[in-house]
């Protein structure tokens, strides 16, 4: 897996590359944390590139979307791909993390 | 069929679901189905690597594919660990709001939903975790 982070409008937008499973799952979550602790508030996973995901990767988001929230923040996660959007469905995830077409929906939505 | 053996470690789990994951392709299983069938196999072997063997050292986990039939394969988990029955653990509330919403009790949730039929045996000192799957999800 690889991360590769950058800042626009306010939030930190998180490409998300390769597979989210239970052995990369770890590195997601330090980059949440330190994000976090930078006082980041807005966080936007882009999954384009992500072809693959567990319910370690599941964990991690669920994690951050209730920390971030608590803070009065936002998680949310676009441009999940076939497999990763299927985890989506039927782990109900959908309905309680925001899912957008793209990281540009997203950015509108928290601007 | 096909076996594979390897000690129940996390750095073995790309072997391990490599190893299914080509069983499935030669059998002609289409990717997309293969991938639904990892992330079970995925899930089941995390419970085994965190679970099986509170104490040190671990043990190893086999895994047997084998072809049923026309479009029809089982997969087979043995551990020698502690006696775990995934099948017993009750299912996560999917309709719960966030705050409420549990962090735990996906993996066995999506190995239900992934596989077609889900079989769990203690035989002797083992735990049997069985998948039969077919080439589509929910038939």
């Amino acid at each position: 897996m690889e991360l590769i982070s950058r800042k626009e409008r306010g939030a930190v937008v998180v490409l998300v590359k390769g597979r989210l499973d239970a052995g990369s799952s770890p590195e997601l979550e330090k980059e949440i944390e330190k994000l976090i602790a930078g006082d980041e508030k807005h966080l936007i996973l882009d999954m384009a590139e992500l072809n693959y995901i567990s319910s370690a990767g599941l964990r991690v988001i669920l994690a951050g979307t209730k920390k971030l929230k608590s803070k009065g923040g936002s998680l949310s996660v676009t441009s999940l791909g076939s497999v990763v959007k299927e985890v989506f469905e039927v782990s109900g995830f959908n309905s309680i993390i925001p899912v957008f077409a793209s990281a540009d929906e997203a950015l509108n939505k928290i601007g | 069929m096909k076996t594979i053996r390897l000690p129940a470690r996390e750095d073995n789990l790309d072997r391990f679901t490599g190893f299914v994951s080509d069983f499935l392709a030669e059998e002609g299983f289409p990717e997309t189905r293969i991938q639904e069938i990892v992330l079970a196999a995925e899930e089941a072997l995390v419970n085994i690597i965190h679970y099986a063997f509170p104490a040190l050292p671990s043990g190893e986990v086999e895994i047997t594919c084998r072809q049923e039939g026309e479009g029809r394969s089982t997969i087979e988990f043995r551990d020698s660990g502690i006696a775990f029955d995934p099948l017993s653990l009750p299912p996560p509330d999917l309709n719960s709001p966030l705050s409420e919403r549990k962090v735990g009790g996906l993996g066995v949730f999506l190995i239900r939903k992934m596989i077609n039929e889900v079989r769990y045996r203690r035989d002797g000192d083992q735990n049997i975790l069985t998948f039969l799957v077919r080439e589509k999800r929910g038939e």
